[in-house]
């Protein structure tokens, strides 16, 4: 079993699990989204907040969302895991990933909240 | 976690056969995409904010460079999601061998491609 102090989870089994759900999740998000922009072509600002105000979409934003501050840390943390180690960067990989991980958590933070500010300030 | 075991990798000294391109851009793209969400983030509160910030940023979208930034970080999305796609097929179990592995890792290039550049015309 991968143990890690810094992977989502403590579990890799369980870290692949939710890095796949959450991919499923964004991946419909984006759909629906891609969806709404090229079935409308001309799309206004009326229709456009519109459909934001409506609560199954502030649902499925606020879902995305969230399925994004976890599918991301995994993602970053597996490429940071991989490439910022000490046998790239000598002595100083440790403190080199565990900063990089350190601003991915504060930008995860600020996009988790931000986003939340936009979907339900509407 | 123990990093200090050896390990030879030189990456200038690899070969690249089509999976490992395949494969290190899903990683590439899936950097950019965390770190262009913010733009994306930026992009949605200025749409929905009110009819005035809305059609600022509809002038905005005239000039190229936020055009561009917009198509990469667009594109980087639809190929991490074809690959993420490719991905959830091959933990099913299917296309494992080498044959179709390189098969799919031609047809989600080939595919991002071609979404990239219809992406790119409704952009212009």
């Amino acid at each position: 079993m991968v143990s890690s102090a810094t992977n989502f989870s403590r579990s890799g089994l369980s870290d692949w699990l939710i890095q796949r759900v959450s991919a499923v999740v964004l991946g419909l998000y984006f759909l629906v989204l891609s969806w709404v922009f090229f079935s409308s072509p001309d799309l206004e600002f009326a229709e456009w907040s519109q459909l934001f105000d409506g609560l199954s979409m502030k649902i499925a934003t606020s879902l995305a969302l969230l399925a994004l501050c976890a599918h991301s840390w995994i993602g970053m943390w597996t490429v940071a895991t991989d490439y910022l180690t000490r046998s790239h960067f000598g002595k100083h990989g440790t403190g080199l990933r565990l900063g990089f991980l350190c601003l991915c958590v504060f930008m995860i933070f600020v996009y988790l909240v931000w986003g939340f500010q936009i979907v339900w300030s509407i | 976690m123990k990093d200090d075991r050896p390990v030879y990798l030189n990456l200038f000294q690899y070969k690249w056969p089509l999976v490992a391109i395949a494969s290190i851009l899903h990683r590439v793209s899936g950097v950019g995409v965390f770190f262009g969400t913010g733009v994306l983030l930026f992009l949605l509160q200025a749409s929905l904010e009110s009819q005035s910030s809305f059609d600022s940023l509809r002038a905005g979208f005239q000039s190229p460079s936020l055009k561009i930034l917009v198509w990469l970080i667009i594109s980087g999305l639809i190929y991490h999601l074809l690959a993420g796609v490719k991905h959830l097929v091959m933990d099913w179990g299917l296309g494992e061998d080498l044959r179709s592995a390189h098969f799919a890792s031609q047809l989600t290039l080939v595919l991002a491609a071609v979404c990239c550049l219809l992406v790119g015309v409704w952009l212009w």
